[in-house]
C-alpha cells in the first residue's frame, strides 16, 4: 500500500492532468484566442470539439432547470430493469444447464451462436415488438446482461468443489437444499464477480437503445443534439452519462463488499 | 450385546476404476473389513493403497464394482446415513461462517434454524472454538477449519465416523492436539470410527486396531493388529513406551514390504 501522502501526490497529479486536458481543450477551440492553425474558419473547431465552458454551461443549465431529470431517471430505470431481468434469467438458465447436462449438451451450439452475434444490431427489432418505450431499452439491455450472468453461472456451478458437494450430501443436504445451499452461494460469487461487467453493459443497452429511437433518457438527448449539430450538448450528454456509470459503478462496489464478506481478499491485516 | 452385530461390515469389496479411454484400474480387490460398534480402526497403508476408496465405498459415494456393505446389518443402499465423514481436503462451505458450517448439517436435516445455532454454538466451545463461530473458513486457520469440521460431522452423532486422513495437512504439534482431542471426544461417546492415515504411529496411539493395506494397485487387508494399550491415552506420551514401540516394530516389519513396493511402482511411473 502506498503511504498516505503518496496517495495524496497522486491524487493531485490526476486533478492536474485532467485541468491540463481541460485548459489544452479550451485553448484550442476557443475561436479567438489562438489564430486558426488547422481550420481555415476559427469558428470551425469549436464547431467540430465543442467548447468546454459551454459544455459545463450546458450542464449547469439542465441540472439548475431541472429538465435533465427526468431523462436521467428514465435511463436508470431502464438500466436497473435490464440489469435485474438478464440476471435473473442468466441465473436461472445458469443453474438449470450447468446441472442438466443433458440439456446442456443439446443447446450448447445455439448459445454459443447467441453469445458471438453483435446483439446490439437487435435493438431494432425490440423497437418494432416493445415499441419506441422503455421496453425496448430493456430487453436489448437484458440481452447483453443475461449471457455475462449465464456463463459466470454456469461456470460457478461447475466450480464448485467436488468434496463441498459430496460433504453437504453426507450431512444430509437434499437435491434442493443443495441448490440453495450450496450451488447458488458458489453460483453467486462468480456472478458478484462479474457485477460491474453486467450494469455496465445493462447502462450500455439503456443508452444505445435511447439512441437509436425513443422519446426520453439521456441517449435521447445526445440525439437530438446531433440532429441539431449542438456539439456541446452531446458532449454535456456524454459527461453526464460518464459521472453516472462512474456513479454506478460506485454502487455496485459498496454492494460487493457487503456481499462477498466470506471471500478472502488480499492482504486482510491489521497494523497495531 | 449378546450377539455383536458389526456396525460396518465390508465384504468381499472390490472396486475397478474405468477410465474413458477403457483402460481398467483395480484401486481394491477383494477386501474384507468389519467394524465393530463403538470400535476405533486405523487403516493404515502405503500412498495409492485405495484407502480412501474403501471409505468412500463405506459412506456410500462410490459403488464397488463386487461385493456388498453392510450398515448395522443392514444392506447400504446410497448415502450411509448413520455415518459421519471428515474429509482429508477442504470441506467446509467457505460462504458460511464457523457456526453457519457447524449448524448446517442439523438444518439439513429439519432442525429448526436457531435451535441449530445453539447447538452448533455448543460444539464450536467443546473443539475449542468459543468465539471464533462468527469467522468465516478462509478467516480460521488450517487446524482451526478441521476443528470446525469435525464439529460439523460430530454434532449430528453418527453412529459410524469415516475419517479421511483427517489431519496430515497439520503441523505436528497441532496434530497432536487435535489426536487428542479426537480420543477425548471420542471415548466421552463412543462409536465406531474407521482412521484412514499412512502414519503408523498416529493409528497405533489412537487405534483398537490396526489393519494393513497391501501397496496398489489391486490392494487388500495383509495384516490386522489389535492394540492393547491403556486408555485415556496421550498420543505424545504413549509413543514412548516400551509396548508401544514393540507393536511399531511388529506391524511396520509387515508395512515395510509393502512401502517398498509402492516405493519402487512410482519409480516406475
Amino acid at each position: 500500500m502506498p503511504s498516505n501522502s503518496s496517495t495524496r501526490a497522486l491524487r493531485l497529479w490526476q486533478i492536474g492532468l485532467l485541468l491540463a486536458l481541460l485548459s489544452f481543450w479550451y485553448v484550442a477551440t476557443s475561436p479567438t484566442l489562438l489564430p486558426p492553425i488547422y481550420f481555415d474558419d476559427p469558428n470551425k473547431a469549436a464547431f467540430f470539439f465543442g467548447e468546454p465552458l459551454k459544455v459545463f454551461e450546458r450542464i449547469w443549465d439542465w441540472f439548475a432547470s431541472g429538465t435533465i431529470y427526468a431523462h436521467l431517471w428514465v435511463t436508470l430505470l431502464e438500466t436497473l430493469l435490464a440489469f435485474m431481468l438478464g440476471t435473473a434469467l442468466g441465473l436461472a438458465m445458469g443453474l438449470w444447464l450447468a446441472l442438466a447436462p443433458t440439456a446442456s449438451a443439446l443447446f450448447d451450439p445455439y448459445i454459443k451462436a447467441l453469445n458471438s452475434m453483435p446483439r446490439v444490431i437487435l435493438a431494432p427489432i425490440f423497437a418494432v415488438w416493445f415499441g419506441l418505450d422503455i421496453g425496448s431499452k430493456v430487453a436489448l439491455g437484458v440481452t447483453l446482461v443475461f449471457f455475462i450472468v449465464f456463463f459466470n453461472v454456469y461456470q460457478g456451478v461447475r466450480e464448485v468443489s467436488f468434496t463441498v458437494v459430496a460433504n453437504a450430501r453426507i450431512l444430509g443436504a437434499s437435491e434442493r437444499q443443495l441448490l440453495r445451499h450450496v450451488y447458488v452461494p458458489s453460483a453467486m460469487s462468480w456472478v458478484f464477480a462479474s457485477l460491474h461487467n453486467s450494469v455496465g453493459l445493462a447502462f450500455v443497452g439503456a443508452v444505445v437503445g435511447e439512441y437509436l429511437g425513443s422519446s426520453r433518457g439521456v441517449g435521447y438527448l445526445i440525439l437530438q443534439a446531433e440532429g441539431t449539430f449542438d456539439i456541446n450538448a452531446v458532449f454535456a450528454g456524454i459527461v453526464v452519462l460518464t459521472a453516472f456509470a462512474l456513479l454506478l459503478d460506485w454502487l455496485v462496489t459498496l454492494a460487493e463488499r457487503r456481499l462477498l464478506v466470506w471471500q478472502p481478499r488480499g492482504g486482510e491485516t491489521e497494523k497495531i | 450385546m449378546a450377539v455383536a452385530v458389526p456396525a460396518l461390515a465390508l465384504e468381499g469389496i472390490s472396486v475397478t476404476f474405468v477410465s474413458p479411454d477403457g483402460a481398467r484400474y483395480t484401486a481394491v480387490r477383494d477386501t474384507t473389513l468389519q467394524v465393530e460398534p463403538g470400535e476405533f480402526v486405523s487403516v493404515v497403508g502405503p500412498t495409492g493403497c485405495g484407502k480412501s476408496t474403501l471409505l468412500n465405498v463405506a459412506v456410500g459415494l462410490l459403488q464397488p464394482s463386487a461385493g456388498s456393505v453392510r450398515v448395522f446389518g443392514e444392506p447400504l443402499a446410497g448415502l450411509n446415513a448413520k455415518a459421519g465423514y471428515l474429509f482429508q481436503t477442504e470441506a467446509l462451505m467457505p460462504w458460511r461462517t464457523a457456526r453457519a458450517n457447524v449448524a448446517a448439517g442439523l438444518e439439513f436435516r429439519g432442525t429448526e434454524h436457531g435451535e441449530a445455532l445453539r447447538r452448533a454454538d455448543d460444539w464450536l466451545q467443546r473443539v475449542g472454538l468459543r468465539g471464533f463461530g462468527a469467522r468465516y473458513p478462509h478467516q480460521l486457520s488450517g487446524g482451526m477449519r478441521k476443528r470446525v469440521a469435525l464439529a460439523q460431522t460430530l454434532i449430528l452423532d453418527p453412529q459410524i465416523i469415516l475419517m479421511d486422513e483427517p489431519f496430515s495437512a497439520l503441523d505436528i504439534q497441532t496434530r497432536q492436539l487435535m489426536e487428542n482431542q479426537l480420543l477425548e471426544l471420542w471415548s466421552a461417546n463412543r462409536k465406531s470410527v474407521v482412521f484412514i492415515t499412512h502414519d503408523l504411529e498416529e493409528a497405533i496411539s489412537l487405534s483398537d486396531r490396526v489393519v494393513v493395506l497391501a501397496a496398489g494397485p489391486a490392494s487388500h487387508p495383509i495384516g490386522e493388529f489389535a492394540i492393547d494399550l491403556p486408555r485415556p491415552r496421550d498420543v505424545a506420551e504413549i509413543r514412548l513406551t516400551p509396548r508401544f514401540i514393540e507393536l511399531h516394530t511388529l506391524i511396520w516389519h509387515a508395512m515395510k514390504q509393502e512401502v517398498l513396493k509402492s516405493y519402487a511402482q512410482q519409480q516406475l511411473h
